[in-house]
């Protein structure tokens, strides 16, 4: 316990800085475009006289100098407030609260699955290094890991949604069904098979390559040959001490990839038409909505500094080395 | 064997290779095969594969011809993914070598520069960049290596300080070798290899990126890309599932023929050679 609130402390106070570095890097980049909110906004109203546009730039507080709104921002920032979206015109942060769980749902699904049989698929191909299996898993995997996740969405909706007719085509509920509780569910885990396998695949190859190089590496170590000349038996060897030695640079891989699955589930949102934290992006996009923008950024930036935390402290449960040594800071 | 003989007999490198040839030979062949603009209408709309000569893929909602998509699809995803590649190893390279030399406080700013980088999605920055500057090629390259430069400096600031502290960097600087010398023709060349290898998923990746980029939109609209076919496929999705499905074959292919490359280089190279065993 001791060593979880070290280890938090440490990432904490090393995200700052990079987070600092994120939003004044996003800060400049989005102030770098042609043209504002206030413009995208009297666009899609149809114009407005100078008089408005003065007084909507006042509002916004675009009337400032660049570094007084960056200032502005990221002391707002300090009180949590990510500001305010001009084309939904709701709070920012509201606006990702609702969001986000939905993209986490379809996150974390993924995830789990893609750990689970990844890894249990890299066990199954790194028990034999070069036997036929093994080779079979690994060409398989790099098949799918070629296989663009979008793609693959549209592929699952054409064979699942149109032809079989098993799985809704889109949404992340059946809108307006009245459902609650359980059978409320149900109904979304329904609509969630087809984004979360059309995710969840990519990972799977990963993970699956990942560990069964690990094991592959593993089983070259002088633990395991002292282990087989002990006679233990192929599976205890296997599960005990080349698995579990590879499941280590498995959890690294969790951590790198986090930020590229959320990218990930910004192109899966879109094709399955859920409105999530990835859709929120594109419509930031769209309505050329700044702040928004900003604040997705921002959110996405926290979002995998905490995976990468609970990477650690799963880190350190794997391996009573990390943070031992620290104990005494 | 020379190093193309031991590519061409793993069977891993062999396929990628052949898969890349054509690529770029259909790449470059494509004003041969489909002259004329890509985004043309050559024919009715809506027509199926294998019913015309004329469109031997068919024809799109618009009519304009498939194949001729596909062929220039393939050049702008590998000149796409190559000068992303490019520009992010490049970019990471100088950096990496940068804060490796430098060492203390620069070190520790580069730094923290990589990791801001390697937190914030690769694809949400692409997205949020090529929607503000602009949507046009360059941009998108730009964009993507943006996206992808942290994990060669990562590498090449790890190398750099692992083999500076190797004896025959110290005897070149006993013998008095100039810093930069040493740099260049002690270090750098050394320190490289680990890190080129990291080249393909980085051309992989800008490839698929530049499709998802294009997929929602955000391509440039002036040329054919395979990721703007597939999302124009879409509409059609339940009459003509070719339209979305065949485009995105190919880019499997491509980034499948990558890896397969890849993986046949460096089991050719002997630093994968026991794995295969």
């Amino acid at each position: 316990m001791k060593r979880a609130i070290i280890l938090l402390r440490r990432r904490a106070i090393s995200s700052i800085p990079v987070l600092l570095i994120v939003v004044i890097f996003t800060f400049f980049l989005l102030e770098s475009a042609s043209g504002d909110a206030v413009d995208a906004y009297l666009g899609s109203i149809g114009g407005g006289d100078a008089a408005l546009v003065q007084s909507l730039r006042e509002s916004y507080g675009l009337d400032r100098s660049m570094f007084a709104r960056l200032w502005l921002y990221l002391s707002s920032l300090g009180r949590l407030d990510l500001g305010w979206s001009v084309a939904f015109n709701r709070p920012v942060g509201a606006l990702i609260a609702e969001r986000l769980p939905n993209t986490l749902l379809l996150m974390g699904s993924a995830t789990a699955l893609s750990f689970g049989l990844g890894s249990a698929l890299g066990i199954l191909a790194g028990a034999r290094p070069g036997s036929l299996r093994d080779r079979l898993l690994s060409i398989g995997s790099l098949i799918v890991y070629a296989i663009p996740s979008f793609w693959l969405g549209l592929v699952l909706s054409i064979v699942f949604s149109v032809k079989l007719r098993w799985f809704p085509i889109a949404a992340i509920e059946t809108i307006a069904s009245g459902k609650t509780g359980f059978s409320r569910a149900l109904d979304i885990a329904d609509h969630l098979v087809l984004p979360v396998g059309a995710l969840a695949l990519i990972y799977l190859a990963l993970f699956l390559r990942v560990m069964r190089s690990g094991m592959a590496e593993a089983w070259k170590l002088d633990f395991v040959l002292f282990a087989r000349a002990k006679g233990l038996s192929r599976s205890r060897i296997v599960l005990r001490h080349v698995a579990r030695n590879a499941l280590l640079p498995l959890v690294t891989m969790f951590g790198l990839q986090s930020a590229a699955m959320l990218g990930g589930s910004v192109v899966i949102e879109s094709v399955f038409a859920i409105p999530g934290f990835g859709r929120l992006a594109q419509e930031a996009v769209n309505g050329r909505d700044a702040p928004l923008l900003m604040g997705i950024v921002v959110t996405s930036a926290v979002l995998v500094i905490s995976v990468n935390f609970l990477v650690d402290l799963v880190y350190a449960a794997l391996d009573p080395r990390i943070g031992a040594s620290e104990g005494s800071v | 064997m020379s190093r193309l003989q031991r590519l061409l007999s793993q069977p891993e490198g062999a396929v990628g290779l052949a898969i890349l040839f054509i690529l770029v030979v259909a790449g470059l062949l494509a004003p041969v095969i489909s002259p004329g603009d890509p985004l043309r209408i050559a024919g009715r709309a809506l027509l199926a594969p294998f019913t015309d000569p004329a469109s031997p893929l068919g024809t799109d909602r618009l009519g304009r011809d498939v194949l001729a998509g596909l062929l220039y699809g393939a050049r702008t995803s590998l000149a796409v993914g190559l000068a992303a590649a490019f520009s992010a190893m490049i970019l990471g390279v100088c950096v990496g070598m940068v804060a490796g030399f430098a060492g203390g406080l620069v070190d520790e700013a580069l730094m923290r520069v990589v990791d801001a980088f390697q937190i914030v999605p690769a694809f949400l920055l692409a997205l949020a960049f090529v929607s503000t500057i602009g949507v046009s090629t360059p941009v998108i390259v730009l964009a993507i290596a943006l996206g992808t430069w942290a994990d060669p400096a990562r590498l090449t600031r790890a190398q750099v300080l692992a083999i500076r502290e190797q004896d025959y960097v110290a005897s070149a600087r006993v013998i008095g070798m100039h810093p930069a010398e040493i740099a260049f023709r002690e270090i750098l060349p050394n320190a490289l290899p680990p890190v080129l290898a990291l080249s393909a998923t980085i051309v992989a990746g800008a490839i698929l990126t530049e499709a998802a980029l294009s997929f929602l939109g955000l391509g440039n609209p002036n040329i054919a890309t395979w990721g703007s076919m597939i999302a124009e496929g879409r509409s059609v999705l339940r009459s003509a599932s070719y339209l979305s499905v065949i485009p995105g074959a190919a880019l499997a292919v491509t980034v499948l023929g990558v890896h397969l490359f890849s993986e046949g280089l460096g089991k050719a190279l002997g630093d994968d050679g026991a794995r295969a065993a």
